[in-house]
This record gives structure tokens, C-alpha cells and sequence, in this order.
């Protein structure tokens, strides 16, 4: 049942049986509504009270595809209740009222009203309502195909100054995987599916709500499209690209204007570990900006001074030898939660620093690994298409785990011990390392862990799954060292990893070419769940984490 | 026919609503929706009007009756009730809410009282030649009745 990205039984008559959410205070509406949207052979559930509607939208999730609401609502600004509903539900809504004054009309549309409807309401409007579900659908996948490839161009480039254009080549490609991904993200699947409820699920914090975590994300995407913005020189396909972004996703979804507080202090790191359940959902928030900023910061905004990449503490050192790091890694015993996490990134840094330098080519690296099949090293790792990881991707920040390593890659059976090694020449290897990151990552997301796949889908955009490395892995997980290194940010955000979805690393790397000769020895990884992460650039993000 | 003639005196009131101004287009949108499924539906609505746009205009009465008007609230309230209004295609009422508002923004309490008497006297002569529409209606029966052949 998927056609054009309609993964649901009622596509063969679709518009027929869309799924629409009326809301209006006034009974006398809602009766004529209901029945005039019967018959357009839509399903119609109607409601009084935006309260109501926003707790039936929360219940059934993904049991509505377009919302019709009255601006004035008794109980709630009509406005905020459209932003609600596109923040959390991503769901089209339209607006009505009687009253059509330009800037009423305006309002709404920056508030992210697909159209405003003027009462009273004729029937060949609301016959035509469909068009709007059908609309974001097509513009999602869309997206997410291009807006991926650009944006993460972006991020290298911001995260090494020297940028090649080769890389722009690539940015377009992005494979059927992740569309198909993506696609299925938006449709429905439920064994792909990722969203604030399911985050907030797996996070299974008590005093979080799926506000919370829809709000972090959506302020998230917002900051990382404002730093790719300040820090794009370049690219100039990037200003489109950032043109693309800005007005889907600002356009009252979560009011830009919320800009994400940005508060260099590291608190968050520490923080988002501790279950502490007086902070105010606000404040979650609020730190969760200031980890992932910092985390972001250490990754992309750095820019990378070759070795040196960020401020992040790295408790643990990898020995120099490259040989070392895949034994290195395993001596790192991440915290749970999200000192486990904070380790990662540590780890990744540090080994960038063992590593080294002078990196050019490995945005392309970033790209070929995303798109491109891997050239040489076509019998190495081909990342590429890996299947879905049935086993959860281990997000450190899965809930509050204990577990020294929710992100563990893998634990004796770990499904990462895939026994290719490459041998990937140093340069133009870059595309192995990341392969190898990515399985890595995959692989060990297949292990452990929690629950898994949590993707955050950025509104429409691709998601980009953070891959976390356990690094707890001993087993010479070259694999968690790249990924690790390849942290990276990527400006869609999703931080998914999803079942299904294996988390590619996204790192900015500088180092990978220099560190592929050494990794290639202890790479080995298990393919056993291929992930199609590898088209995506993962992105760690701290700041997700919140255990 | 009887039939034939009560059908056409039925059908001489309906065009009289919509002549005199007392109705407009949405009242024609409601008749459409009437099926089987709902076979009085337009009455329904009409009723399901009135019953609760009586507790507004009880609300906007009481604020028009306090010694300093906020017109910021009687808005809000005529907003309502002019939504609600226009539900059911209710078009002289319905202006003259417009009237009330233009009345609110101007901060003219006056107006807004004289204008609101005129709301309620349309809200009223509707809602009886309403009632008289749908009686004679029920009376007429069902189209296809008077047609069967005997």
C-alpha cells in the first residue's frame, strides 16, 4: 500500500476515507462539517474543545491525516493549537473563521496553516482539503531527499575549512534507501516510526513530555539550520538549500522565534544523565540545547584545527598508534546515560587528535558514504545498503540505563564483528572509514539495547540518525571509533536510530583519511544488520541524549 | 393536486426567504446536504442554531446592560454569534452583527445597543418564518409520496 508515499490501506481510493479532525467551538458548525465532510467519503471526528482535540491527537497518533480547526477557541488560542498540532503531530491544518481580515489570514499562515478557510465554509472547499495531505507527503520525501545531501554538505564544510567541490556532486544522490526511509517515516510504518512519542518513549523519562521533546526537537533543527546558515560561506546551493528549510519549518511550527537558547555552558552534559525530575520541561529543553550546542559546537562549529576538534572532554585517550584505538575504545567506559554519550564524542575526538589532520577529502568521504557506492573499495565495506536493524540502535541516551553502555556496540554477541577488514588505501579511503564507521554504527546499534529506534524526525526531514558507538566495545571496534569520529552535525537532525535504521555517523571528519590505514586492521564488522544508515550522515547529538 | 399546490406554496416560501434577504447561500449549502441519511437535516441545524445562539445573545444583553461597556468582550461575543449565524445563512441577522462590531470598534455603546435591538428583532422575525417553513413543510410530505401514482 505505499504509492507516492501513501503507506495506508485507503490509497487506492484516496482522497476517499481522509482521516480529518474537526475542531469548533460552535455546535452548530461542527454538525455541518461532520456532515459535509461525510460527504466527501472523508472519516470525520469532531470536537468541541481544542483541549480535547490536541489529547484525541495524542492518543491517536498518526490516526488523523488533516485537522480542521476555529481560530477562536474558548479554551485555547486557536493559533497556539495550530502550532501544537504541526509541532508535535506534523499534521496539515487548516484554519477557519468568519473573520477574514488579511492579518488574521496572515497570522495563521505563520503559525503553519496549510489555508484558511472564511465561514461560511462551501463544500467544494472542503472536498478539496486532500490536496493539502498530499502536498506535504510529495514535499517530505522530496526534501528529504535533496535537503539531506545539501545540508550535510554544509555541516563538512563548516566543520573543515577547506571544502572541496567535489562534494557538491554528491549532494543530490541520495539513495533510495533513505528516501524509502524517510518515506516510511512519514507513512506510518510503525516499525520504522519515529517521532516525539516514540522518542519520548524510549527516553521513558517521567517528567518529560512529548511537548518537551517535540519543542527540543523542532528548536534543534531550527538551531542547526541557523548555524549552518552563519557558517556557510560557500556553498551557494547551501543559501537555497537553507531557503528550503527555513520556511518549511520556521513557518509556525515552532515559532522561530523560540530560538534555541544557546547557553555555552556544559552543564548539559552532566545534566541530561541525572534524572531529575524538577526540571521543568522548559528547562529540558533549555539544556538540552546547551549540550547539544556544545556538543555541536565541538563538532561542526570548530573549526576542525586538524587535529584538535573540540572542546569535549575526553577522559579517555586513545593511544596514539591507530592501531591501538579499536583496543583503545574498549577501555572507555562510558557512563550511562549520558556520560556514556558525552564519552563518545570524547573518544572521537580524541582519536581525531591521535589521528590527525589535514583533512580535505573527507567531506567527500562524507558524501560518497552517503550517496555514492564506494569506489575502491567496493569490496570493502559497502556500507551501503544495510538492512535494517531489527535490534534497537543503542542510543545512550535510551533511557536512564543504567547499563554502562546503551550504546554498547556490542556485547559478546555483538553483531559487529563483521570479519572484513579493509584495506583501504589512506587516501580516498575516506569513503571505507566511514563505510566502516557506519556499519559500526550499525552494527552496534544492532546489539543492545533499548528500545529501540528512536528517530526524531525534524518535521519533514530526513532523519539523521545518530549513530552511537558503544565505545565500551573492546572488540576492537573500529567500527565505534570511526562512527565515532564521524560524529558529526548534520543539519537534518533526526537523530534517529531507528529500527530499521542504522545510524550512519556523521562525523566531520578531518582525520579519516589518516586514520583509515590503521583502522582497516581492526575493522571488522559484522554486516549482519546492514544498515541503509550509511547514507546518512549521523549526527551525535548530545544533546538528544537525555537519559 | 393538493399536493402539487401545497409543494409549490412550499416551494413559493422558500423563494421568498431567499428574495427578502432573510437567507443567503449557505442555506441553499444546507438543503444539499439533506439526504437520506439525514432527512431533516436543515431543520436540525436550524434548530441546534437557535438553542445555542440563545445563551449568546443572553451573554451580550447582560454586557450591553452594565454602566461601563467592554467592548473588547462584546466583540469577542458578536464574533461568536456572527459565526454561528452565518451556519446557517441567517443574512440580515448576520449584517446586522457586522453592524455591531463596526459599532464595538468605534467604542459607540449606543450603537451597539440600538444596533443589538435590531439583531435580536431579525434573530426572531428568522427564526418564526423558519419554523412556519419547516411546519409546512412536515405537512407537504416527502416528494416522492405526492408523485407515486394511486
Amino acid at each position: 500500500m505505499e504509492c507516492n508515499g501513501f503507506n495506508s490501506p485507503r490509497s487506492d481510493t484516496f482522497p476517499a476515507g481522509l482521516r480529518v479532525l474537526v475542531v469548533d467551538d460552535d455546535p452548530t458548525w461542527l454538525k455541518i462539517l461532520e456532515k459535509m465532510l461525510k460527504k466527501c467519503s472523508y472519516e470525520v471526528t469532531t470536537c468541541g474543545l481544542a483541549r480535547e482535540a490536541l489529547d484525541l491527537l495524542r492518543e491517536r497518533k498518526d490516526g488523523f491525516d488533516i485537522v480542521i480547526s476555529d481560530v477562536n477557541m474558548p479554551d485555547m488560542d486557536g493559533f497556539k493549537l495550530l502550532e501544537n498540532m504541526g509541532l508535535e503531530m506534523d499534521l496539515p491544518v487548516i484554519m477557519m473563521s468568519v473573520d477574514g481580515e488579511t492579518s488574521r489570514v496572515m497570522k495563521g499562515v505563520q503559525h503553519g496553516a496549510c489555508d484558511y478557510l472564511l465561514k461560511p465554509i462551501r463544500m467544494k472547499e472542503l472536498r478539496n482539503i486532500w490536496q493539502h495531505v498530499f502536498r506535504k507527503r510529495v514535499h517530505e520525501v522530496r526534501d528529504i531527499e535533496s535537503h539531506d545531501g545539501f545540508e550535510e554538505i554544509q555541516i563538512m564544510r563548516n566543520v573543515s575549512d577547506q571544502y572541496d567541490d567535489i562534494y557538491l556532486h554528491n549532494g543530490g544522490d541520495l539513495t533510495s534507501g533513505k528516501k524509502r526511509k524517510d518515506v516510511e517515516n512519514k507513512l506510518d510504518n510503525k516499525d520504522f516510526e519515529v517521532g516525539p512519542k516514540k522518542i519520548l518513549d524510549l527516553m521513558n523519562v517521567p517528567w518529560l513530555t512529548r511537548e518537551n521533546v517535540a519543542s527540543h526537537l523542532q528548536k534543534y533543527r531550527l538551531y542547526l539550520c541557523r548555524l549552518q546558515k552563519e557558517n556557510d560561506i560557500k556553498a551557494s546551493f547551501g543559501g537555497i538549500k537553507q531557503a528550503d528549510l527555513s520556511p518549511k519549518h520556521t513557518a509556525g511550527k515552532f515559532g522561530l522565534h523560540n530560538s534555541i537558547n544557546i547557553q555555552q555552558d556544559d552543564a548539559a552534559n552532566g545534566h541530561f544523565g541525572t534524572s531529575d525530575n524538577k526540571i521543568p520541561p522548559h528547562n529540558i529543553d533549555h539544556k538540552i540545547h546547551e549540550a547539544e550546542l556544545k556538543g555541536i559546537v565541538s563538532m561542526s562549529m570548530t573549526k576542525p584545527k586538524k587535529a584538535q576538534i573540540v572542546n569535549i572532554p575526553e577522559p579517555q585517550k586513545l593511544s596514539s598508534s591507530g592501531t591501538g584505538l579499536s583496543h583503545s575504545w574498549g577501555s572507555l567506559e562510558p557512563d550511562p546515560k549520558y556520560a556514556a554519550f558525552d564519552s563518545t564524542l570524547t573518544m572521537q575526538y580524541s582519536w581525531r587528535d591521535i589521528q590527525y589532520q589535514e583533512y580535505k577529502p573527507h567531506l567527500q568521504l562524507e558524501n560518497s558514504f552517503r550517496h555514492l557506492p564506494l569506489p575502491a573499495i567496493q569490496n570493502h565495506i559497502q556500507v551501503n545498503t544495510l538492512r535494517p536493524v531489527p535490534s534497537t540502535n543503542t542510543i545512550p541516551f535510551n533511557k536512564e540505563r543504567d547499563k554502562p553502555s546503551p550504546v554498547e556496540i556490542q556485547p559478546s554477541g555483538a553483531k559487529c564483528r563483521s570479519q572484513q577488514i579493509r584495506q583501504v588505501a589512506p587516501t580516498g579511503n575516506a569513503f571505507d572509514l566511514l563505510s566502516a564507521q557506519s556499519e559500526s554504527c550499525m552494527t552496534n546499534f544492532h546489539t543492545s539495547s533499548p528500545p529501540a529506534s528512536a528517530t526524531f524526525s525534524m518535521k519533514n526531514q530526513g532523519i539523521d540518525r545518530i549513530s552511537v558507538t558503544d565505545l565500551e566495545s573492546n572488540k576492537g571496534n573500529l567500527i565505534q571509533e570511526i562512527g565515532a569520529a564521524f560524529a558529526c552535525i548534520d543539519e537534518d537532525l533526526t537523530a534517529s536510530c531507528f529500527q530499521g535504521d542504522c545510524c550512519s555517523i556523521n562525523l566531520g571528519f578531518q582525520n579519516i583519511a589518516e586514520v583509515s590505514p590503521y583502522l582497516y586492521d581492526a575493522l571488522k564488522f559484522d554486516y549482519e544488520n546492514p544498515c541503509d544508515s550509511l547514507e546518512y550522515p549521523v549526527i551525535i547529538d548530545q544533546g538528544l541524549f537525555i537519559a | 393536486m393538493e399536493r402539487t399546490q401545497m409543494h409549490r406554496q412550499l416551494a413559493n416560501m422558500r423563494k421568498s426567504l431567499f428574495d427578502q434577504g432573510y437567507l443567503d447561500e449557505q442555506f441553499i449549502q444546507l438543503e444539499e446536504l439533506q439526504d437520506d441519511a439525514n432527512p431533516n437535516f436543515v431543520e436540525e441545524v436550524v434548530t441546534l442554531f437557535y438553542r445555542d445562539s440563545a445563551r449568546l445573545i443572553q451573554s451580550i444583553d447582560q454586557a450591553l446592560d452594565k454602566s461601563t461597556l467592554d467592548f473588547t468582550k462584546l466583540d469577542g461575543y458578536m464574533h461568536q454569534f456572527k459565526g454561528s449565524c452565518s451556519s446557517i445563512g441567517a443574512k440580515k441577522v448576520k449584517s446586522e452583527c457586522t453592524q455591531f462590531k463596526e459599532y464595538c470598534k468605534a467604542g459607540n455603546g449606543e450603537g451597539c445597543k440600538k444596533t443589538f435591538q435590531q439583531v435580536k428583532k431579525e434573530y426572531a422575525t428568522l427564526k418564526k418564518k423558519l419554523e412556519a417553513y419547516f411546519q409546512f413543510a412536515r405537512q407537504v410530505g416527502p416528494v416522492e409520496t405526492a408523485c407515486r401514482p394511486k
